[in-house]
C-alpha cells in the first residue's frame, strides 16, 4: 500500500518545529505502526537524511514508551491499543497520516515526536508507593482482601502510565492517571495506611506540573489504551475529599 | 481537617463547583414551580404567583438561602472561569488534527454555554431582582408602578409581551442552559465522587431528562405570551 505521512519534526526542546511530508510506496499491511517509521527512517538514513525520533521499547503494549498522536487520536483509531500494537491494516491504501507528538504544557517536546513525560514519575515520587513496613511474605489469610477490590485494584495498576489521557484530554488533564495510582493502593490493605497523605501530595503535584483540570468529558477513558475507568476520577475525588475532611 | 496545610488545588475547586452547581440545579426547580404560576393554569393563578412571590421576598428563611444563591452563583461562576482558564494554557501547542476521541458533544460547550447564563442573569436581575432591591426604577405601565413583589405578575406579563427581544434572549438563554445542564448535571456527581455501577446509568438519565424539561418548562412562559399577546 501506499502512504503519504505528515510528521512533526523539531529538532530540539527549543526549536521550532513544522509539518514534513513523507511518502511511502512499499507498505505492507502486516507491518506494524512502528515497523512502518522504521522503514522510513530506513529510507531517511540511506538518503543522508536526519531519521525521526521516537519513542520506543517493549513493542508489545505493556511498557508505555510509545506515545504518537496519530490522525487526531492518542496510538491511533484502533480501541484499546497502543502505538506498537497497532498495524497498517487499519489504514487505507493511500491514505494521508498526520503524526503530532503528545501535545501538553507538562509533556513538553524534546525531539520530534519524542516528549518528555517524567511529570508522572514526578507524580509517582510524590506518593505513588508504600512506605510502611509491610514487612515479609504474609500467610494469604493473615490479610484478607474483597475479590472484587483486589481485582479492582489489579484493574487501576494495568495503566502503564503512556498519558494518551493527558494527550486526548482537551485540558490535557491527568487526572485519570494519577486516579488510577491513587485507586491501586488505596483499595488494598497495605496501601489505605498512608491513602489520605497519598491522594493529597499527587493531587499537589499533579496541579504543581501544570496539567489541566477534568471537565469530566471522559476522552481519556475512550483513548486510554488499558481500558482504565473513569470509576478511578470519581474515587480519587472521594479519596480527596475524605482526605481533606477528616 | 486533617493537618496538611489547606491549599485551593484543582480538585478543591472542582468539588466547591460541584456542590455550588448542585444548589442551583435546585433552585431552578422551585423557581420553575413558581414561575409556571404565571400561566394560567388554574382560576387563582395570579394570587397564588403573588403570594409565592410575596413569600419568597419576605420570609426569613428563603432571605437567608437567597444569599447562600447568590454565593453559589459568583463562586461557581468564578471557579468556572479559573479552571477554564487554565484548562485552555495546559495544552500549550494546540495538535493540527482536531480531535476525534469519543466524548459528550455538550461538554465541549459548557464554558460558552455558562457565560450566557451568567450574561443573561445580568439582565434577569436588572429586570426584577434590582427593581425589588430598589436599585433600578420599575417601569411604569398602564399607571401601575411595580415597587415591590406584589407587582411582579404584571411586570413579567408587561415584559413578555411587549419586549420581543428580552422573550427571545429568554428563550436563547434557557436553551443554553440545558446544553449546560446536560452535561453539568452528571458531571457534579463524578465530580463528588459518587460513580457506582448500579447508579450512575440512572443519573445520567435523570440528568438528560432535567436538561430537557426544566428549561423547556421556562420556555414555554414568554412562548405563550408571545404567542396569546
Amino acid at each position: 500500500m501506499k502512504i503519504t505521512l505528515k510528521i512533526w519534526r523539531q529538532k530540539n526542546a527549543k526549536a521550532k518545529g513544522k509539518f514534513v511530508d513523507y511518502e511511502l510506496n512499499e507498505v505492507s499491511t502486516e507491518m506494524s505502526f512502528l515497523e512502518m517509521l522504521d522503514a522510513l527512517n530506513e529510507k531517511l538514513i540511506i538518503s543522508g537524511g536526519e531519521p525521526i525520533a521516537f519513542e520506543h521499547d517493549c513493542r508489545e503494549g505493556i511498557c508505555g514508551c510509545c506515545s504518537l498522536y496519530i490522525n487526531g487520536q492518542p496510538h491511533g483509531p484502533e480501541e484499546k491499543t497502543t502505538t506498537c500494537e497497532l498495524h497498517m491494516r487499519s489504514f487505507k491504501d493511500g491514505s494521508t497520516i498526520t503524526i503530532e507528538p503528545f501535545r501538553a504544557k507538562a509533556f513538553p517536546v524534546m525531539k520530534d515526536l519524542i516528549v518528555d513525560r517524567n511529570g508522572f514519575d514526578k507524580i509517582m515520587a510524590a506518593g505513588g508507593f508504600v512506605s510502611i513496613d509491610a514487612g515479609s511474605a504474609q500467610d494469604s489469610n493473615s490479610i484478607l482482601i474483597k475479590k472484587k477490590n483486589s481485582d479492582e485494584a489489579f484493574n487501576s495498576a494495568t495503566c502503564i502510565g503512556c498519558g494518551a489521557c493527558v494527550a486526548a484530554c482537551k485540558n490535557a488533564s491527568a487526572m485519570l492517571f494519577v486516579s488510577a495510582k491513587v485507586s491501586q493502593f488505596a483499595l488494598l490493605e497495605q496501601g489505605k495506611v498512608e491513602a489520605k497523605e497519598r491522594v493529597v501530595a499527587m493531587v499537589n503535584k499533579m496541579d504543581d506540573l501544570g496539567f489541566g483540570n477534568c471537565t469530566n468529558t471522559y476522552a481519556c477513558e475512550a483513548e486510554c489504551p488499558k481500558g482504565i475507568s473513569v470509576a478511578n476520577i470519581a474515587r480519587m475525588n472521594r479519596e480527596f475529599l475524605s482526605a481533606k475532611l477528616t | 481537617m486533617s493537618n496538611q496545610e489547606f491549599t485551593f488545588t484543582s480538585l478543591t475547586k472542582k468539588i466547591t463547583m460541584a456542590i455550588a452547581g448542585l444548589f442551583l440545579i435546585m433552585f431552578l426547580l422551585v423557581h420553575l414551580g413558581i414561575n409556571l404560576l404565571i400561566l394560567p393554569i388554574t382560576e387563582n393563578h395570579k394570587e397564588m404567583f403573588t403570594a409565592a412571590a410575596h413569600f419568597m421576598g419576605t420570609n426569613w428563611i428563603v432571605k437567608a438561602f437567597e444569599v447562600v444563591l447568590m454565593a453559589a452563583i459568583l463562586i461557581h461562576a468564578l471557579l468556572g472561569v479559573i479552571l477554564q482558564i487554565q484548562n485552555w494554557t495546559a495544552r500549550g501547542q494546540a495538535y493540527k488534527v482536531k480531535s476525534k476521541s469519543t466524548t459528550s458533544f455538550m461538554s465541549k460547550y459548557i464554558i460558552y454555554t455558562g457565560v450566557m447564563i451568567f450574561l443573561f442573569l445580568g439582565l434577569h436581575f436588572y429586570h426584577f431582582y434590582f427593581i425589588k432591591l430598589g436599585l433600578v426604577q420599575a417601569p411604569v405601565v398602564a399607571n401601575i408602578a411595580f415597587p415591590q413583589e406584589e407587582h411582579f405578575y404584571e411586570l413579567a406579563v408587561y415584559i413578555f409581551t411587549n419586549q420581543l427581544l428580552y422573550s427571545v434572549l429568554y428563550i436563547v438563554a434557557f436553551i443554553s442552559l440545558g446544553i449546560h445542564l446536560n452535561h453539568a448535571f452528571q458531571s457534579a456527581f463524578q465530580t463528588l465522587g459518587l460513580n457506582h455501577k448500579k447508579y450512575t446509568p440512572t443519573i445520567k438519565f435523570i440528568g438528560k431528562l432535567y436538561s430537557i424539561i426544566i428549561p423547556l418548562g421556562y420556555i414555554i412562559i414568554p412562548l405563550y405570551f408571545m404567542v396569546m399577546g
